[in-house]
């Protein structure tokens, strides 16, 4: 009679490319990523960074009601977007703008979304943040939690239906990872055989509560097993393992019809988002070092720059450019009118319901009755 | 499944004046002989299903034994052996999984049609139809609908206890975003399901046990597969003047028979079907009112913050100065359903508390 043990006496190592200096480890088998690839990849890190930055700051003067950060988390944002086909369907959790910002989205969109104005795309319906793209592939962001596995099983399913060359992408943090959505998501996803590639971020915190009180397990890889699903856990904040993690990942996904777990260590440097404040539970040098000697960008950029593909030069004149562009978007977006009245009732069904219609006539007589009462400047 | 006919006696008159006035409800200008051609909820509903599943490629049916099993109560019977079982999928013990699964299949085009053993299984998933499902095409500002139907038995069965016995009728109803139907006859069965799986909305579809079994007299235009009929409609199932009775689903029945006994007491009472919780046919219910003048409403479901509730306040709010007598409201007991047989028929509505309420409200009876 042997029992399995609680845990193994080794813990699931971690594949990395780049050491913490930038340098590739030798005899090590990775996906070559060439300049062109490489000098995108590092500017979109880069410009994630700016606008992390300059939105949470924007957030802080009142300007906006709400934001979310991926500090610390660029490397799995863009390496992982760069590895994946457009066509192939993103559904998000939340910190995973460098996704859609890899597939196009402009910065002024960004703005647009979290200012909630008429130029949104989400008709100013939603919080900060929660972005989305038809367009781009790149699911409407949902807030309850991890609802979105079994969601990207589903949508697995139905491109294996219609035999399509794409896969369904699904990101979760390490807390999201205690949902029962997580189970259903996962056993689904490997019973029906869905191409479904999941992505977790383990970042050591869900809000205040740390990972050791989140789950008892070795992270989250020793779990795909449990569900029958192949797995990998991977240095997220190294941009080339990323890369090559998601990039097989992908391939056998959609070759094979099966889903794939991948678990990417990182750090949550920000906070959980403003309406947090993380130096209330945990320790600010351990904030500190993250930040600055485990810096996904800088360690990505040490080996972009000892190619010789990027300088000095290039940095100063990329991250200036980001931040004007933010700038300017960010007041073009606050100075744009908000969605007119009728916004209220569209988009509710399909085809606008009687009591709807009713009911926006109504708003629409009592504005035009009462013009006092309603704000400068707002229309129907 | 069509051509499937169920002989069994029912009583004549009622089948002919519901066979009219089925006639009469739709668009038609064809005279068809006066129907022997019956049919079960269950088969309604099992056609309906097979005939969209032929018509698009994109319909599936999920849940827990609807293939190899054929049903859990027969409704999806035939079905794997006819489609396969990629399009009839037999789904682990997970409603979370198979209703976040659903959404997601929707979401990316596909029309799912979900099957929940009872309606009281699915709370272990309504965050999925609530904030997901139903809220989707609003937040996402038209990007994401979501083209699913989840359906399964709803409500009381018999000698089920508390947690199989629930009416989530005015749960589901007071969301929007979602569509809720309740069909009764096996031509609402027919009709109303055929209407939720081509809605592009999420519609939640609420059957009821003991009706499956039940025939009906069916038309050959509601046999016809192109046959569909209008979501937020209700049905005058029979007319009268000095009462209106409204309800949905089993009750339907229960309202008729009430009906019947009323009508030898001299007290003409008019059954609306409501056939839709949301959207509610407000005009139909206020304009019946307005000619009655009494209001008589009935559900299974619990009575705080009912369906009937709703009703009630729709009237008042729009036919007061048309009522002469207080609106009545018969519900289900305040009580989790009890499972012994005489506690349960206490604990759910009778035909004989419809006839009290509609002579109450007619000032025959205390």
């Amino acid at each position: 009679m042997k029992f399995i043990p609680e845990s193994s006496s080794r813990r699931v190592p971690c594949y990395r490319v780049l050491d913490e200096d930038g340098r590739i480890i030798p005899d090590n088998d990775f996906v070559p990523v060439k300049e062109k690839l490489a000098v995108r990849m590092y500017e979109q890190m880069a410009t994630l960074q700016v606008m992390d930055h300059i939105f949470y700051e924007a957030q802080r003067q009142g300007r906006i009601s709400f934001y979310l950060t991926s500090v610390g988390e660029e490397a799995i944002n863009i390496a992982s977007a760069a590895a994946l086909s457009p066509d192939d369907i993103v559904l998000p959790q939340y910190r995973e703008p460098g996704v859609l910002l890899w597939r196009g989205f402009t910065l002024e969109e960004f703005a647009n979304q979290c200012f909630g104005n008429k130029a949104d795309y989400g008709k100013g319906r939603q919080m900060p943040i929660h972005y989305g793209s038809n367009r781009l592939n790149y699911f409407t962001i949902s807030s309850p939690i991890a609802t979105q596995l079994p969601q990207a099983a589903g949508v697995g399913y139905s491109l294996k239906m219609e035999k399509k060359n794409a896969c369904a992408v699904t990101f979760i943090g390490d807390g999201g990872t205690s949902e029962g959505d997580f189970h259903a998501g996962l056993n689904f996803a490997a019973v029906m055989e869905a191409p479904v590639v999941f992505i977790c971020r383990n970042n050591g915190w869900a809000i205040s509560t740390h990972i050791s009180e989140q789950f008892r397990s070795d992270g989250i890889v020793v779990k795909g097993q449990a569900y029958g699903i192949r797995s990998i856990r991977v240095d997220g904040n190294d941009a080339l393992a990323v890369y090559s993690a998601v990039r097989s990942a992908r391939e056998m996904a959609v070759t094979e019809q099966r889903p794939v777990l991948i678990e990417a260590m990182t750090y949550r440097v920000g906070h959980h988002s403003t309406s947090d404040d993380s130096t209330k539970y945990r320790a600010a040098d351990e904030i500190q070092y993250w930040k600055m000697s485990r810096n996904p960008v800088n360690r990505f950029r040490k080996w972009v720059e000892d190619n010789g593909w990027w300088s000095e030069e290039d940095e100063s004149k990329l991250r200036s450019n980001a931040r004007k562009q933010l700038l300017q978007a960010i007041q073009a977006a606050e100075k744009w009118e908000k969605q007119p009245l009728t916004e209220l009732f569209n988009d509710v069904y399909d085809v606008k319901p009687k009591n709807l219609e009713e009911q926006e006539l109504g708003l629409k007589e009592l504005v035009e009755k009462q013009p006092q009462e309603y704000p400068p400047g707002f229309h129907v | 499944m069509l051509g499937i006919l169920r002989q069994r006696a029912i009583d004549g008159g009622l089948a002919a004046s519901t066979l009219r006035r089925t006639r009469s409800a739709l668009v038609s200008a064809r005279s068809y002989a006066a129907g022997a051609k019956e049919m079960t909820v269950r088969d309604a509903l099992n056609s309906a299903i097979d005939e969209e599943m032929s018509a698009d490629p994109k319909v599936f049916v999920m849940g827990e034994e609807v293939g190899q099993y054929q049903g859990a109560y027969k409704i999806t019977k035939g079905l794997l052996e006819k489609y396969g079982p990629e399009r009839v999928y037999d789904t682990p013990i997970t409603e979370a999984g198979f209703t976040g699964i659903g959404v997601g299949a929707a979401y990316a085009g596909l029309k799912p049609v979900v099957e929940f053993m009872t309606f009281n299984f699915s709370m272990q998933a309504i965050d999925h139809i609530i904030n997901s499902a139903a809220k989707s095409n609003y937040m996402s500002a038209g990007q994401i609908n979501v083209p699913i139907v989840f359906r399964g038995p709803n409500g009381a069965a018999a000698g089920v206890g508390a947690q199989h016995s629930q009416c989530y009728a005015a749960w589901y109803a007071s969301v929007p975003g979602l569509k809720v139907l309740a069909p009764y006859s096996a031509e609402d069965a027919r009709g109303l399901l055929k209407a939720a799986i081509r809605d592009p909305d999420p519609v939640v579809f609420l059957e009821n046990e003991l009706l499956y079994g039940e025939s009906f007299p069916i038309s050959e235009e509601a046999l016809d597969s192109s046959f569909c009929l209008p979501i937020g409609k209700a049905k005058i199932e029979r007319e009268g003047k000095d009462v209106t009775i409204v309800t949905f689903s089993k009750m339907v029945g229960f309202a008729l028979k009430a009906a019947e006994k009323l009508a030898e007491e001299g007290i003409s009472a008019e059954v609306i079907n409501l056939r839709s919780i949301r959207p509610l046919d407000r005009a139909t219910i206020n304009a019946s009112v307005r000619k009655t003048s009494r209001l008589v409403t009935v559900e299974e479901g619990f009575p705080q913050h009912g369906v009937c509730a709703e009703i009630c306040a729709s009237v008042v709010e729009e036919s007061f100065s048309y009522l002469d007598a207080p609106v009545e409201r018969i519900a289900g007991a305040d009580v989790p359903m009890p499972y012994a047989a005489n506690l349960e028929r206490l604990a759910l509505p009778q035909i004989e508390d419809i006839i009290r309420a509609a002579k109450r409200a007619c000032y025959r009876s205390k």
